[in-house]
């Protein structure tokens, strides 16, 4: 009575055939990461060395290392961080915990939305209007940070809202049954149970900011500087326009030089992601909020 | 609830609740009906009746937790201690520090044992600089009092989310204790609890009794005939009976109380 029917067979041909077809396409996925990340290996690790990282570029930047673009976006990824974690983390606050389900909360999802739909073309010519013009900043690691700020803090805010969604209301309610205010009930239970997903929110957006060119190519990041930042009212060079600098620009680089950048950029993203990781990690481990 | 501006007490001492008039719609849908109770001072009273007569919505508006949903309308006084709990000027955290509640599901913090039962403690200020010692000693009152402390007394460190359930809910009774709630309201505290866990919880209840005021809204029978010293038999939004526990399970006064009881619904 077990045995297989004939139709029964056809089920199960077909249902080998489907799971032979969705392991096709994830492969498909992996392809092209191991094609850049090897090729970027291959060519391009021959150029990195320590003087690479610490030097500045020199003779007409087909020798030399890249110091300062590594320093540059540093700097810029830092300063907009420290913009948009304190913003992207507040709105989060409040349209999660505070806000009622009316027309201005739609309205601001609704921008929300669209802010992060915004091509990034369109938020490096308004940074130039906006913050190297009208405000005066001039092309500096301000307006550049400040542009990449409102590029990524839809990022922030979506990831921090849902991350704090995602805390039982059963914790809310037992808190605020123990005579606790929304700000103690905000401070004691949702932000501890909801940092693990605020800080990957935090992981997406520093690598989306280390790794865009247009908004900082109007705003504060340049073709060269002989002189490191020192403020961030100075301009400064940075890995992803120095990148399209020596791939593109400049003429007699040579070939492997465009591949070390390439795979320092890359490295550099990687770094900084394990850093949050590894802090989310430890936050993670600490039984005490 | 100390504040001079609150209306004083007309009543004579020994009332926990008394609701006068009491009517609660959901939007256009009107879930309590002139509920007038009087439920007295350090005993356990006990809510029966079949599921939507109201029940939990009465214990829910009586630590205003009901109002968070938007669309709830009230009408009617509640008065707590004398006190009426929808005044203008009644602060909703003293409300609730004087209330506290159990709910179905336990659920205490995914902090450690010890945090658990000092949470509500430590968030009002005049409590926060209160010496290690101290805590400690809040800690073991606490936990002796829900009957949890042999048991625990040794990993006070560990998650209280990671305590069988009914440990849990005997923790979620603990926590409540160190903000010294007069009454304690408590939402059918042991339907998810296996039948052991339930016996360990109405014991615990028991024990209780006389300390504080405890409303007990349960789906149980039985439960509600060994663990309440007066009972509340509700149907349709309305209270159809409110008398000595024993009486109502012998002697039962109304028909549907009688029907109800017997199990021919609900």
């Amino acid at each position: 009575m077990f045995e297989t029917s004939t139709l029964n067979a056809r089920n199960q041909q077909v249902q080998r055939l489907v799971r032979i077809l969705f392991l096709m396409m994830t492969l498909f996925l992996i392809v092209p990461v191991l094609i850049i990340l090897g090729t970027l290996v291959v060519k391009g690790s021959s150029v990195i060395s320590i003087d690479f990282l610490f030097t500045s570029p020199t003779e007409g930047m087909t020798a030399g290392g890249i110091f300062p673009a590594l320093l540059g976006t540093v700097f810029l990824v830092a300063v907009d961080l420290v913009i948009a974690i304190p913003i992207g983390i507040s709105a989060a606050i409040y349209l999660s915990e505070y806000a009622g389900n009316n027309w201005l909360t739609r309205v601001i999802n609704l921008a929300i939305i669209n802010l992060a739909g915004v091509p990034s073309i369109v938020h490096a010519l308004f940074g130039l209007g906006a913050f190297v013009l009208f405000f005066g900043f001039g092309t500096s690691i301000l307006a550049a940070s400040l542009t990449l700020a409102i590029m990524t803090l839809p990022l922030v805010i979506v990831a921090s809202k849902e991350s704090m969604q995602a805390v039982p209301q059963a914790f809310r309610e037992a808190s605020w049954n123990m005579g606790a205010t929304r700000w103690q009930t905000i401070r004691r239970v949702v932000l501890p149970n909801a940092i693990p997903g605020i800080l990957t929110g935090l992981i997406l957006e520093i690598s989306r900011t280390a790794g865009e060119t247009a908004p900082i190519m109007f705003t504060g990041a340049v073709f060269f500087t002989p002189f490191l930042p020192q403020g961030i009212f100075d301009q400064t060079m940075a890995m992803p326009l120095h990148l399209f600098v020596v791939a593109t620009q400049v003429p007699g680089v040579p070939e492997d030089l465009p591949y070390g950048v390439a795979l320092m950029l890359i490295a550099l993203v990687l770094f900084m992601n394990a850093l949050s990781i590894a802090f989310r990690a430890w936050l993670r481990g600490k039984k005490k909020w | 609830m100390n504040t001079a501006s609150q209306a004083v007490s007309k009543q004579p001492t020994g009332l926990a609740i008394r609701t006068g008039d009491l009517n609660l719609w959901y939007g256009t849908f009107q879930a309590l009906f002139d509920i007038n109770l009087d439920i007295k001072q350090g005993i356990i009273t006990s809510m029966i009746g079949p599921s939507g007569c109201g029940k939990s919505t009465f214990l829910r508006s009586v630590n205003r937790i009901n109002e968070r949903l938007g669309y709830v309308r009230i009408d009617g006084s509640i008065d707590v201690f004398g006190h009426n709990i929808y005044d203008a000027g009644v602060e909703l955290v003293q409300v609730r520090k004087q209330i506290g509640m159990v709910f179905q599901r336990p659920n205490p913090l995914p902090i450690s044992i010890r945090d658990n039962v000092l949470f509500g403690y430590n968030l009002h200020s005049e409590n926060r600089h209160a010496s290690k010692a101290d805590k400690e000693g809040i800690v073991e009152d606490a936990l002796k009092q829900v009957l949890l402390w042999d048991k625990v007394k040794d990993r006070l460190d560990q998650r209280g989310t990671e305590l069988s359930l009914e440990e849990q809910q005997k923790l979620c009774i603990a926590r409540l204790l160190p903000v010294k709630p007069g009454l304690l309201l408590m939402d059918e505290p042991c339907s998810a609890l296996d039948p052991k866990g339930t016996e360990a919880v109405e014991e615990l209840i028991w024990e209780l009794r006389g300390k504080y005021t405890i409303l007990i809204v349960t789906h149980n029978m039985a439960q509600a005939r060994r663990a309440s010293e007066e009972c509340i038999f509700m149907l349709m939004g309305k209270v159809v009976e409110h008398t000595a526990t024993e009486d109502m399970f012998v002697t039962p006064q109304n028909k549907e109380t009688a029907d109800y009881i017997e199990g021919r619904y609900g």
